[in-house]
């Protein structure tokens, strides 16, 4: 594959291909941020990939008292879908088990979409008739009666269908260490930039995977091209010096969103260099034909 | 651009119907146009050109020059975008059923004030009369939705059925504040007498003085309201004083039972 060189780690001339998403969020408060950030963990958890958990989510950005409706600390979680119902469907079970249930925690949309979501509208019926609800500035919130006093809920919150999964990079280097320092330096820079989330634990996947499998039923598969124990096979398109690969997957409310996260990954993984870091950067496609977004590296570097 | 103007000439001799000069119904309209709308109420007639001195301007924005108690109907049904000033006193049925837009008067406001009003903003400096944001005689459910600030006292029945929206009174509420109120917000930093929330559906009434509720309303203890936090910090540009009770703790008294109980009178635990 044709090589780009950047601080002495080689950058693969490849793109990241993506496909377009449903997307929705929350601001979820909390009293004190220790839980805010519980809920949003909870609500976000077992989100990894559309594939089996049905949306991929994670926290976007923590948000100080002063950012909040409220006035408590609080964080934006991102949640996407391939569609809209399928992201209201893990929405409103996810906030329903999982912020309902967090004591102390109130929530308000936390973006405008050209769709709307039912959100309060749809648990508010737990308050068992004692609930209430407050309109203000147009907005609507549901009081619902709990246990530690009272669950504060937007009635309604915006879904848009202009976002974009899976923007991804792959971090190869020489060992599992180094390596996970490079992909770790790079999920930290994405954690600064607005709107776009890494949904895999710690934000990081290292089962990536490729298109069809050798057995019948099965989507997808290991993606053994980078599998450093096949790396002698002929399929295999790694070299020598690569022991490990990781990925980071990228959904973002925008095209720009996922751009910038990219960008930023990039940045921060080539400023960590080769011997300490990654020795080269990869991105995952399927030949540009599936996804309409492609985010070429060539494009995004520093 | 300076707003359009009406200096008011002298006292009218009759009450006035200002439900003609909304400044969306004057956009585009000449000087002689505006002069000639009849504004009259009685036989005798009036038009503006004989009370105001008008000079034009931003048609969306109108200051009047000087007020009077017999200014009724101004900024009905007010539409978004649009903003009223009067440098003066207003009569009956300020903002009567406006749908947005911005109204304020540096003086009183009579009674009826914001009566069925379903959006807008409101801010009287002086006091106003009774019944404000009610339903007039044969209505079902009085102001539903916007907001009225009245800086000084208000008149009996303040927020009688009030449907949705947020009266905040700093002075003192007359009789029967929030009488027969359906939802919505009342807020009063002052005194409030009478039967206070008498068949009070499920408004919150937030008081900064507690009084004697009558035993349709049971206390259910002090608590911190995350609405309220919320609702201070949105009223705060509105009514520092009305933020500041709001996010206090509060003490929260269910009622009125003798209806639908839902609703509720909060005052400072």
């Amino acid at each position: 594959m044709p090589q780009l060189v950047r601080k002495g780690v080689r950058i693969d001339d490849s793109f990241a291909e993506a496909f377009p998403m449903s997307g929705t969020g929350l601001v979820i408060t909390a009293p004190n941020r220790k839980w805010a950030m519980i809920a949003a963990h909870t609500m976000t958890g077992f989100a990894t990939s559309v594939i089996g958990c049905g949306c991929e989510a994670g926290v976007d950005t923590e948000l100080s008292a002063k950012e909040t409706p409220d006035g408590r600390p609080g964080v934006r979680i991102l949640l996407f879908a391939m569609s809209s119902k399928d992201a209201e469907k893990q929405l409103v079970n996810r906030l329903g088990q999982c912020v309902l249930t967090c004591p102390g925690t109130a929530v308000f949309r936390a973006l405008d979409g050209e769709f709307e979501i039912k959100v309060g509208d749809a648990v508010r019926q737990f308050g068992d008739k004692f609930q209430i609800s407050k309109s203000l500035d147009g907005r609507r919130y549901w009081r619902v009666p709990v246990m530690d006093g009272e669950f504060l809920v937007e009635s309604k919150v915006g879904l848009t269908k202009k976002c974009v999964g899976g923007g991804n990079l792959l971090v190869m280097g020489a060992d599992w260490d180094s390596t996970m320092r490079a992909t770790e330096a790079g999920v930290e820079a994405i954690r600064g930039v607005h709107g776009a989330i890494t949904p895999f634990p710690g934000g990081i996947v290292r089962s990536g995977s490729k298109v069809g499998s050798k057995y019948k039923g099965m989507g997808a598969s290991t993606n053994d091209a980078y599998c450093p124990t096949l790396s002698g096979l002929g399929t295999s398109v790694l070299d020598p010096d690569i022991g490990c690969v990781l990925e980071i997957v990228i959904d973002g409310l925008t095209d720009a969103a996922v751009a910038d996260a990219m960008r930023a990954g990039l940045k921060a993984i080539i400023a960590l260099g080769p011997k300490n870091g990654a020795k080269r950067i990869g991105a995952g496609n399927y030949g540009g034909k599936l996804g309409p977004f492609h985010y070429h590296l060539k494009d995004l570097l520093p | 651009m300076k707003p359009l103007l009406f200096a008011l000439r002298q006292e009218p001799e009759q009450r006035l119907d200002l439900s003609k000069i909304t400044p969306d119904r004057l956009v585009g309209r000449t000087q002689k146009e505006i002069e000639a709308i009849d504004i009259g109420t009685t036989k005798v007639g009036a038009k503006v050109g004989d009370l105001f001195k008008v000079r034009l301007g931003d048609a969306t924005s109108l200051h009047f020059e000087g007020g009077s108690e017999r200014f009724d109907l101004l900024g009905a049904k007010l539409l978004p975008g649009f903003s009223i000033h009067v440098e003066g006193d207003a009569g009956a049925q300020l903002g009567r059923g406006a749908l947005g837009g911005t109204i304020t008067v540096a003086g009183d406001a009579g009674p009826y004030l914001a009566s069925g009003m379903a959006g807008g903003h409101i801010d009287v400096d002086g006091d106003c009369g009774d019944f404000l944001g009610a339903p007039l005689a044969g209505e079902i459910a009085g102001m539903a939705g916007g907001r009225v600030i009245v800086r000084g006292n208000a008149g009996q029945r303040a927020g009688d059925r009030l449907r949705r929206g947020i009266i905040i009174i700093e002075g003192d509420a007359g009789a029967d504040l929030g009488s027969r109120a359906i939802a919505g917000t009342i807020i009063a930093l002052g005194a409030a007498a009478g039967r206070i929330g008498y068949l009070n559906k499920r408004a919150s009434l937030v008081l900064a003085q507690d009084a004697d509720f009558g035993p349709t309303y049971v206390d259910c203890g002090a608590h911190h309201f995350t609405f309220a936090r919320l609702f201070s910090r949105t009223l705060a540009e509105d009514s520092r004083r009305a933020a500041r009770l709001l996010s206090q703790k509060l003490r929260r008294y269910a009622g009125d039972t003798a209806v639908y109980g839902k609703g509720e009178i909060l005052t400072p635990a």
